[in-house]
């Protein structure tokens, strides 16, 4: 697995996962700059994502939407804030209705993501953070998860992999 | 981080570290059992099963009741909930996307050499 680090940081709601891919920044940096390559690996084959938009400039969007196994729609966006092409990119990640006005409701979180050149491959560093428990519980019950199965198990993959 | 959470989070990591005990709270978050009865399930001693079950339950993931001669074990789901599990099952799902990012690279023609 490429995932080197992972740091959960209870206090700030944080998870930060650190990566290490077998290809030049600038490749893994068109995964997210190609919306044909980021609906591949947005959404899980359960869940996969179309993206309708894609606007990967400061105050751009990204709308796209994840299509679950009754052909259920969610839809959610990015509102990005920061591009620093090649290197890192920021978001707010948040949920929408189908037309992609974003739900007030439902939580959002501040993600970075970037990338630097690291031994003939790229180290890429995903950090989110969420602005409360509730928040990051009302996300994972939203359907970002592939199904609703019980936490433990997904602890049991954890520590299983 | 504060060492408080840092102690909790060590606690809980440690609680679920076990195949053993992921079995046993996969047992009482299904519902409520008796240490007696969770011991026939393993082939070990009651005192081993115990002892697991003390463990679970200092991490707060468990409860213990006693009634008459029992010991009446309920798994704790909010506990399971807590905010380590989420960065958890949230951790599963961006190693989802890391995997297919990995694999799409992996798929460039003329990528590898």
């Amino acid at each position: 697995m490429p995932v080197t680090d992972v740091r959960h940081d209870l206090d700030n709601l944080t998870l930060t996962l650190v990566a290490e891919f077998a290809a030049p920044v600038e490749r893994v940096w068109q995964v997210y700059a190609d919306p044909r390559q980021l609906e591949q690996v947005w959404g899980p084959p359960t869940y996969p994502a179309t993206v309708v938009e894609h606007d990967l400039r400061p105050g751009g969007r990204v709308n796209y939407f994840m299509t679950g196994p009754e052909g259920d729609k969610h839809a959610g966006y990015w509102l990005v804030t920061a591009v620093d092409e090649p290197t890192s990119f920021a978001f707010e990640d948040g949920f929408a209705d189908l037309d992609f006005n974003p739900n007030p409701n439902l939580p959002v979180s501040q993600n970075v993501y970037s990338f630097a050149a690291h031994g003939g491959g790229t180290r890429a560093t995903y950090v989110g953070t969420y602005a409360s428990a509730e928040a990051l519980q009302q996300v994972l019950d939203m359907g970002i998860v592939e199904g609703a199965s019980l936490a433990i198990n997904q602890i049991d993959a954890l520590l299983a992999s | 981080m504060t060492d408080r959470s840092e102690d909790q989070a060590d606690a809980f990591f440690h609680a679920l570290a076990d195949r053993t005990r992921r079995d046993i709270m996969r047992r009482v978050l299904a519902g409520q059992h008796s240490v007696s009865a969770l011991a026939a399930k393993y082939d070990m001693s009651f005192a081993a099963v115990q002892k697991h079950v003390a463990v679970l339950e200092k991490a707060g993931l468990l409860t213990k009741l006693r009634s008459g001669r029992e010991q009446l074990v309920s798994g704790d789901v909010a506990a399971v909930r807590s905010v380590a599990s989420m960065l958890a099952e949230l951790e599963q799902v961006w190693r989802g996307r890391i995997a297919r990012i990995d694999d799409l690279i992996a798929s460039d023609p003329d990528q590898e050499d």
